[in-house]
């Protein structure tokens, strides 16, 4: 059941991603960076950590989460620290995603080429 | 006689001979309609090479040292190459010019690259400045989407109006005397531009440039679209030559069956996934080397007249707001009766 | 259709009328069965981690990692692009796609060296996101506490 949840609720938000993508004819990059900046406006407005509490995987996996993860760090540390977790939280509460993109990218450079 | 007709057209006194032409493609290429005509189909893109720019080196030396060979020369009786290609820098004719040891003139007209060379070469030969002029151009699909679009192992979609760039060299060596198809006229085009900027949509952008060119041969030469056995642009693709047919329409000029493009000769669209056909300098170079001179010299067709088309942007102009301008050079060769 | 004013004008609205155009629907769909599949994915081993105790926190943390080490190794093995070229932003807006635009460059540019290739270009396409992910998320906890007086 929560896997047929995550299944519906990411495939909607990819979904529009990609009619924005289609009608708008952007490129992914830009449609990327937008879904980020409205998961974290979404999160401010309290509306996508319930939409994680709904749809768990379906709604942190696809961008926006990322938005959310990073809102939800600094509120977190801005709240505990004062204005400093301004500038503390955001990375501090995406750090495992991050770090295991960065790492797991330098280590398949090294293990692989591009086959085009 | 006149060696310039009209305003953009020169007819060649001497009309220059294509004494050997010779391809080398890529995999892609060969499972392609004209696969079998190739001299040379590489089943790697890669060539065993580090890069695929050295990769798309090797397949423009290639077929430079075949075309020479073909006719028991040596670079070393060649007067002049005039290559291009597709990347910053001309690398891969610059790099092939070095391996090859002949004095250089490089180009860059991006996929009209072809017509630039003959129009030259016919020029150089015609006026006496050279009796042996090979000219080359070489694009790689690799390398020109990690330069022009992105790395290769990224995830994106191509919209149906996206060209596939032809993994392949083209070179024609060219002389002043002996059997084989001659040059006999070149119209240099204009550079246009019609304002649209979609990078994903260049046969649109060409289309205009095409259509241009066409105009201005047929006015300067007095000919008619059916003087022509074939009338060949070079890599407008699904979206741009239907255009370009309709532009020259709009201007009274009927094309018929006769009307084609390198870029939907190359691939079978239906079986391969290119989207609105091929692109890229070696698109019309290696059709022209490899299936127009060909029938040409069997006689098949008597009298082509090539258009290859470039857009002439790069990534940085794209990405500040500029438009695409475009560019098509025609030649003319025949069959001596 | 407004009467077209110059040469340019009336140009692009031909070429416009003859370009087919983007198959917007089986886009759409295909976006969101590519993107569904690979948050059930996610889901999957999220209730698997839950199920074994892990905070939720933690356990969206990992679930995050996981899938960016799929979307990192299948992008390695050359497999992610063929994803990414039938589910477009059903590939490219989960995790997993941040992860393939972080490899993809880097796989691409080992040849310029891991200096100036790899370390210089992994964040090209990933970078946007991450800057306009910390700006806008920083703004949006500002304005918030600006307003209401909490974080």
């Amino acid at each position: 059941m929560q896997v047929l949840v995550a299944f519906l609720v990411g495939g909607c938000l990819c979904a529009l991603a990609q009619l924005v993508l289609d009608i708008a004819k952007l490129q992914p990059a830009h449609v990327m960076v937008l879904f980020v900046t409205l998961g974290a406006v979404a999160s401010g407005l309290g509306l996508y950590g319930s939409l994680v509490r709904v749809a768990g995987a379906g709604a942190s996996i696809p961008l926006a989460g990322f938005g959310h993860v990073l809102v939800q760090g600094i509120a977190e540390d801005v709240a505990t620290r004062g204005a400093i977790g301004l500038f503390t939280g955001g990375f501090r509460a995406a750090s495992l995603a991050l770090s295991a993109a960065v790492f797991f990218a330098w280590l398949m450079s090294v293990l692989f080429n591009p086959r085009g | 006689m006149p060696k310039r007709l009209g305003q953009q057209t020169v007819a060649f006194s001497r009309p220059p001979v294509l004494l050997s032409t010779a391809s080398v493609v890529g995999p892609e290429e060969g499972k392609g309609p004209l696969g079998q005509y190739f001299d040379v189909v590489k089943q790697d893109r890669l060539l065993g090479q580090k890069s695929w720019e050295l990769a798309e080196e090797m397949l423009c030396e290639e077929a430079c040292d075949l075309a020479i060979k073909k006719v028991g020369l040596t670079p070393q009786q060649v007067d002049f190459f005039l290559a291009g290609d597709l990347l910053n820098q001309i690398i891969t004719a610059n790099f092939s010019a070095r391996t090859l040891g002949v004095p250089f003139l490089g180009l860059f007209g991006a996929c009209s690259t072809l017509a630039e060379g003959l129009a030259l070469g016919g020029m150089l030969l015609d006026g006496g400045f050279a009796s042996t002029v090979l000219t080359a151009c070489a694009s790689h699909h690799d390398t020109a989407e990690r330069q022009y679009r992105y790395p290769t192992e990224l995830g994106v979609q191509r919209p149906p109006t996206a060209q596939w760039t032809v993994t392949g060299a083209g070179a024609v060596l060219m002389g002043l005397s002996g059997p084989g198809p001659v040059l006999t006229h070149a119209t240099v085009g204009k550079v246009i531009s019609m304002g649209l900027k979609d990078p994903a949509d260049l046969g649109s952008a060409m289309a205009p440039a095409a259509a241009e060119t066409i105009w201005q041969h047929l006015q300067d030469t007095g000919r008619l679209p059916t003087d022509y056995d074939l009338i060949a642009t070079g890599d407008l693709g699904a979206v741009g030559h239907p255009i370009c047919r309709r532009l020259l329409a709009d201007r009274g000029l009927a094309l018929g069956e006769n009307f084609t493009d390198c870029g939907l000769l190359i691939y079978d669209r239906n079986r391969q996934n290119v989207d609105a056909g091929g692109s890229g300098c070696g698109c019309s170079a290696v059709v022209f080397a490899s299936y127009l001179v060909p029938r040409l010299i069997a006689g098949e067709i008597r009298r082509l007249l090539l258009v290859p088309t470039g857009a002439l942007f790069s990534p940085t102009s794209w990405k500040q707001g500029q438009d695409i301008p475009a560019v098509a050079h025609a030649v003319v060769v025949e069959t001596p009766a | 259709m407004a009467p077209a004013r110059t040469p340019q004008e009336a140009y692009q609205q031909t070429a416009r009328a003859m370009q087919p155009r983007r198959p917007i629907l089986k886009n759409t769909v295909l976006a969101f069965l590519v993107g569904g599949l690979i948050c059930a994915l996610a889901q999957l081993f999220l209730s698997y981690l839950l199920g074994r105790g892990v905070p939720q926190k933690e356990a969206l943390a990992v679930t995050s990692g996981f899938m960016v080490f799929w979307g990192a190794f299948l992008t390695g093995l050359g497999v992610y692009d063929n994803i990414g070229r039938v589910g477009g932003m059903g590939a490219a807006l989960p995790i997993t796609g941040f992860a393939n635009s972080m490899v993809s460059p880097a796989i691409e540019y080992k040849r310029e060296g891991y200096v100036l290739g790899v370390g210089a270009k992994l964040f090209t396409v990933a970078g946007p996101v991450i800057v306009y992910g910390l700006v806008s998320a920083v703004l949006v906890v500002l304005a918030r506490w600006l307003l209401t007086g909490r974080p």
